[in-house]
């Protein structure tokens, strides 16, 4: 069984998670305020054009985004892992500090993209202002502190399995994961001006953290959700996770090929990218059946609503913007026309949403329960289903107009234009590219209200109104 | 026999089965210990075969290979044609024509090209422009930039300069100056060292043989 502490009472470990998680949120809206820049941008070029230019506010959407995924990752560990191993972490003190180098390095880059933005071109920008290698651009000297701090992590886990005596599947699991993902990241830390060798070493830590081990990593704190949220019983869950596992590495290892179609690399990825990329939404199906069977048994109630909602569309949305969107234009007779187009940051806002955002609000809203009112049987408020709707509207709004744009883009520049600088323009002019733009800033506009209706419903729920109504239903 | 794709996809999945069915041997395939089992089989065979093509690619495409070419490529002509028996485009590498007005030898090309690939980097280009398809969707595709048709129909006349490389760095120094539609690039201040450097990286990018990657970009020249 996993061990909570007596009501009210959380271990160090705890506190720290709840610390990741505000920082991840405060970046989650930074992310969303930079992406909203960049789509401004595409309705009017001149706006802060040689200020701030939508080479900088993407660079920054992105980043964001990865560091404040990972922080709630982090924080989703630190939340379960004593639960699951029954004591204190160890070394928390490192993890600590950990974290305020983290927060200290993160500002320090932000800072200087806002400021600097870009260098010349030599080794020192590389070092100290941007390595310029999309979703990699952090300096080498941040990289250095990224796998510092992953190897502090680890380092945490590892030895509090170890002081504990006592290893769960779940947490092999989670040992394992970690050491490839802090491993694959030191593969997009090497300069080369061959691109070809570039982007094959790149695609390592991209490919094979968002697609392998971020999926495992994310199955890994779900599994540990469900067991305190639904009370399903480890067995079961360990099972499905170490089917998970399996079925993620079994496709997602050399599904890896889909991004070796075009870049110089042999023939033969055309053939093992394209098969077993299809066969990746096979685990997320899985997911999706597994979600259903739970919230049918529960009938759609358990002591967390939020963190049960969150839960499910995790499941599905994983399914539809990894799977569906990604089996779109994952075979290369079909990427030969797609890529490269906006059909990939559709695939890319669902999947990171649908994936990775559902996780981390589910341990969020699973751990403010514990710490606000662990003695309500049921958490719940009447904005979390406000901010649930409108997230889900808006982050489906803004990736289907991105669909249309990048359909056109298929057709019109690649397909029928042959790609050239003109065919490029044509297709950014073309009425069906224009309106996709416009209406993903809307949506994207509808998704930062949403995102403020969340952030407002995290900072209240379980605060007044609950208790309120308990203390009227007291004797 | 050569093993190709085939070979290799119907062996990993066989292997994945029959080892994890071997190892589980008087287990259930409901039980935890049948699966974990297949995730470990999977992901040892997987990330296997990954480390083997891995070596086998990387010889692939080094720098002078058949795939890549060599950076003194930027002293020759460059083109695509239809290659009828692969079905597809493939760069090809004519006479030796000179860039910027000499020809430059390995070491020189090199440090050319690699100046070039830094100047990239600084700038951020992947975040607006895709290369090898890879990148942001602002501004356009740049895996074969260098054959495009707009520099000689737009560029050229445009900034007044008489060789594609020329007219090529001067729009990269002043692309504020020579707009090519609403969206316009920002002036990055690249010194001149700089933009003849991008032009040369650019040139050696088009001759990368990417399995016909942009389709029939050869019908456009």
């Amino acid at each position: 069984m996993t061990q909570a502490l007596p009501q009210g009472k959380l271990y160090e470990s705890q506190k720290l998670a709840l610390w990741y998680f505000w920082v991840a949120l405060a970046l989650f809206g930074a992310q969303v305020l930079f992406g909203l820049l960049a789509a401004w941008q595409y309705l009017d070029p001149g706006f802060l054009y040689g200020k701030l230019n939508f080479m900088t506010n993407r660079m920054l959407h992105v980043n964001a985004m990865i560091v404040w995924l990972l922080l709630g990752f982090m924080g989703g560990v630190y939340w379960f892992l004593p639960m699951e191993l029954g004591r204190e972490v160890v070394g928390i003190r490192l993890a600590k500090a950990a974290f305020f180098t983290l927060v200290g390095a993160v500002a320090v880059v932000v800072l200087v993209y806002l400021l600097v933005q870009y260098g010349p071109g030599n080794a020192f920008t590389l070092w100290f202002i941007t390595e310029g290698r999309e979703y990699i651009e952090a300096p080498r000297w941040a990289d250095i502190g990224i796998v510092a701090v992953m190897a502090i992590f680890l380092y945490n886990v590892v030895a509090t399995a170890l002081k504990a005596q006592r290893i769960t599947g779940v947490v092999a699991v989670l040992m394992f994961d970690l050491v490839a993902l802090a491993g694959l990241y030191t593969a997009g830390m090497h300069y080369t001006p061959n691109i070809s060798m570039d982007q094959y070493f790149w695609w390592w830590v991209v490919h094979l953290w968002v697609e392998a081990t971020w999926e495992v990593l994310v199955g890994s704190i779900m599994a540990m959700a469900l067991m305190h949220l639904l009370g399903t019983p480890r067995r079961i869950v360990e099972t499905w996770l170490y089917l998970e596992v399996a079925l993620v590495f079994g496709t997602g290892i050399l599904g890896l090929g889909h991004h070796y179609f075009w870049i110089g690399t042999p023939e033969y990825w055309l053939g093992l990218g394209g098969f077993f990329s299809a066969l990746e939404p096979i685990p997320l199906v899985a997911m999706v059946v597994h979600a259903v069977y739970d919230a049918g048994v529960h009938r759609m109630q358990t002591v967390n609503q939020p963190a049960l909602f969150w839960a499910i569309a995790q499941a599905f949305g994983n399914f539809i913007g990894a799977g569906v969107w990604g089996f779109m234009q994952t075979l290369p007779q079909i990427n030969l026309y797609s890529h490269g187009t906006q059909l990939a940051p559709a695939h890319g806002h669902l999947a990171f949403f649908g994936a990775y955002v559902t996780a981390i609000l589910t341990v969020i809203y699973m751990a403010l329960h514990q710490v606000r009112r662990p003695d309500l049987p049921r958490f719940d408020s009447k904005l979390w289903k406000w901010a649930f709707v409108l997230m889900v509207v808006g982050i489906f709004g803004m990736s289907a107009a991105m669909t249309v744009a990048g359909f056109t883009q298929t057709m019109v520049e690649r397909a029928i234009g042959g790609s050239t600088w003109q065919a490029y323009i044509d297709a950014q002019q073309h009425p069906w590219f224009q309106n996709g733009m416009v209406w993903r800033f809307v949506f994207g506009v509808f998704f930062f209200v949403s995102y403020l209706v969340l952030l407002w419903d995290l900072a209240t729920i379980g605060k007044g109104e609950a208790r309120a109504v308990k203390e009227v239903g007291a004797p | 026999m050569e093993i190709g794709w085939i070979e290799t996809t119907i062996g990993a999945l066989f292997a994945t089965v029959v080892l994890t069915l071997w190892l589980s041997r008087g287990s259930g395939w409901l039980e935890p210990r049948f699966w974990r089992n297949a995730a470990v089989v999977s992901s040892l065979i997987m990330s296997g075969i990954l480390v083997y093509l891995t070596v086998d690619s990387v010889n692939q495409i080094r720098e002078g290979s058949a795939r890549v070419p060599a950076y003194t490529v930027i002293n020759h002509e460059i083109g695509l044609k239809r290659d009828y028996e692969k079905r597809r485009d493939v760069p090809v590498i004519g006479e030796e024509v000179g860039f910027f007005g000499k020809v430059w030898s390995e070491a020189e090309a090199y440090a050319l090209v690699n100046k070039g690939k830094m100047t990239l980097q600084s700038r951020n280009c992947m975040d607006c422009h895709t290369l090898l398809g890879n990148g942001a969707y602002f501004a356009p595709d740049l895996t074969r930039a260098w054959l495009d048709p707009k520099w000689e129909a737009m560029v050229m006349p445009m900034t007044g300069k008489a060789t594609r490389e020329e007219a090529m760095a001067e729009w990269l120094q002043h692309p504020d100056r020579y707009p090519t539609f609403a969206r316009r690039m920002p002036n990055l201040r690249l010194t001149e060292e700089e933009a003849k450097a991008l032009v040369a990286f650019l040139k050696w990018m088009s001759a990368i043989d990417t399995n016909g990657f942009p389709d029939r970009f050869a019908a456009a020249e």
